[in-house]
């Protein structure tokens, strides 16, 4: 689907993106993580054709970014970083103006608006103007615009910024849906939703590319262990159970937490790659400890990207 | 080609006429052009009534030299000031809102968004110029023009509206600043109109190259009532030229973007 190979960006002498290359196959969720600066929307503006590379160039669905811009650009859909609108048009003619541009047939541009209104939930706004709607609808245009005429490979920049939690959520589930069928690139500063998002992720740095792998894979790349957070009632052998279960395989420490009149907490670290839950519930059953909860803490994506972009250990 | 190039034609061609600074630019124009003709028809019926005492002002009044003329030379330095009004937003205020850049992702080509732009100004100002239709109109009440002239006059206007709106179009591609945009257009609107002044105080040959550029010279023709192929090219040239310089200005753009 895309083949992106040394792509190269100055501005003036200021790097945006050096030498990226990378491959992204047809149906794939893809998200961009970097700090700020670190070069997504420059990615995504050569991507686009919006912007030309200084050197090196990608393949979108076989065509040239560079060669062949109008094919690529027919093949896409893009969301720019500040959702631009014509504030001054309402919804529904805004729509049928992109069909126009994106050259969907005039027969299929009453049922292509249609059905964008419909996807991107934009039922009660379709003949409000743009400028006196909610950020959220807002968005959703965006988000229609991008849709219209059935892009191959849709690229979102910063699709939930500035939204509230409900908006958010409304939206990821709008990009979830989307990416069933369809190829998508998305960046994000929100971490959580990255990981929820994509089966694989980008990480950039000033630049430069810094890994990509699926969430779960830079997880285990840290090489961390992993901890389990045991709360167990407070009765009389729940003392000895941290000795017991030290003895477990795959479990390399215990630490005892607080002790209330009725609970008592414990951390399990286990070995990487190592579930030991099920014998944990075992031996506690057997020593006859109730359990009140027994939670896997994983290494959060947070800090796969600080440990990554800056090194440090959080 | 066509249907993305009409699009945007209807989608400018609208704003045009959603936006208030349109209507308030139409309406200026509409009232200076009236009180200049108003004036330059007053004048003229004063030297009629004196011509009844004097014939020799009799042999100089003719309603084409005497009303028609001026009035075409009071018209394109209305237009020099408003024209760039009408310009100035078309592509700075889109690069602002950063729409233009979304613009730029649709498969679209440049020369469709700069023809359909260039192409709904030129509608609007096609109208303002058909509503001054009106005073030969008046004229014709009073008097019996002959029409060559004044076919030929607003022949002459209408490119010269072209290429004041080609170059609008053109500052409008270099800018965000839409005033920067209205005002450089203004600027070299005005030297085009003004750069065969200093011909007489300048070597022969560079006299020569002066009115070649100036934008009065090459009006003259028209205002006769004679269709000069020369002059006709010097507007369409003029036109063509901004409209390519656009073009190529928006080209750029995308490598400093
Ligand atoms: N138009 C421009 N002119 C000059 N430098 C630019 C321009 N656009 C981006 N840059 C520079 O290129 C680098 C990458 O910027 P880019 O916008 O791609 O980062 P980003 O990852 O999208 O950041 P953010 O998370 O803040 O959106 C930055 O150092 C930025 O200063
Ligand atoms: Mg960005």
């Amino acid at each position: 689907m895309i083949q992106v190979e040394n792509l190269t960006r100055y501005y003036g002498h200021t790097v945006g993106v050096r030498s990226l290359s990378f491959e992204v196959p047809r149906g794939e969720v893809l998200g961009f993580l970097g700090p700020n600066g670190a070069g997504k929307t420059t990615t995504m503006k050569m991507l686009t054709c919006y912007i030309p590379p200084t050197s090196g160039t990608a393949r979108i669905c076989g065509f040239d970014i560079v060669d062949e811009p109008m094919e690529v650009r027919r093949r896409i859909g893009y969301l720019p970083e500040k959702n631009p609108l014509y504030k001054d048009m309402c919804v529904r003619e805004y729509l049928r103006y992109v069909c126009e541009l994106k050259g969907v047939s005039r027969n299929r541009i009453k049922s292509e608006t249609d059905r964008t209104i419909e996807q991107c939930g934009l039922e009660p706004v379709p003949n409000r103007l743009i400028g006196s709607i909610s950020k959220g609808f807002q968005q959703r245009v965006g988000m229609a615009q991008a849709i219209i005429n059935d892009p191959e490979l849709l690229i979102l920049d910063e699709p939930t910024l500035g939204l509230d939690p409900k908006q958010i959520i409304g939206v990821r589930q709008l990009i979830k849906t989307l990416g069933q069928t369809r190829t998508i690139i998305l960046s994000s500063h929100i971490l959580p939703e990255v990981s929820q998002v994509c089966n694989r992720i980008i990480i950039l740095n000033d630049g430069e590319l810094i890994a990509i792998d699926t969430p779960e894979n830079l997880r285990s790349r840290i090489g961390k262990s992993s901890v389990l957070r045991l709360t167990l009632r407070n009765v009389p052998g729940s003392s000895k159970a941290g000795e017991i279960l030290a003895g477990l395989d795959g479990v390399i420490s215990i630490r005892n937490g607080p002790v209330d009149s009725d609970k008592v907490h414990l951390s399990v670290e286990s070995k990487p790659g190592s579930d030991p839950r099920e014998m944990i519930i075992a031996r506690l059953v057997e020593e006859r400890v109730p359990i009140l909860e027994i939670r896997s803490e994983e290494l959060s994506l947070e800090d796969i990207f600080l440990h990554l972009v800056t090194g440090e250990e959080s | 080609m066509m249907q993305r190039l009409a699009a945007i034609y209807r989608k400018e061609l609208k704003s045009h006429f959603q936006s208030v600074t349109a209507y308030v630019t139409i309406g200026i124009f509409f009232i200076i052009t009236g009180y200049f003709f108003v004036n330059i028809f007053k004048f003229y019926n004063l030297l009629s009534l004196q011509s009844a005492r004097d014939p020799s002002i009799a042999e100089s009044l003719n309603i084409i030299e005497r009303v028609m003329r001026p009035l075409f030379s009071n018209i394109s330095i209305v237009l020099l000031l408003v024209l760039p009004l009408l310009t100035m937003r078309l592509i700075a205020e889109e690069r602002k809102q950063g729409t233009f850049e979304l613009l730029l992702t649709y498969p679209v080509r440049d020369i469709e968004t700069v023809g359909g732009k260039f192409l709904a100004t030129l509608t609007t100002f096609a109208v303002m110029l058909a509503g001054t239709l009106l005073f030969p109109l008046l004229l014709s009440i009073f008097a019996d023009p002959e029409p060559g002239p004044i076919i030929t006059g607003y022949l002459g206007l209408f490119l010269m509206g072209c290429m004041f709106i080609s170059i609008g179009i053109f500052f409008s591609s270099l800018t965000n600043h839409q005033l920067v945009a209205g005002i450089s257009t203004f600027g070299v609107a005005l030297l085009f109109l003004v750069i065969g002044w200093a011909s007489p105080f300048v070597s022969p040959a560079a006299s020569k190259v002066l009115l070649q550029f100036s934008l009065l010279k090459h009006f003259e023709s028209f205002a006769k009532g004679v269709l000069d192929t020369q002059d006709i090219t010097y507007y369409l040239f003029t036109t063509f030229f901004f409209l390519f310089m656009t073009l190529k200005s928006i080209e750029s753009n995308r490598w400093r973007s």
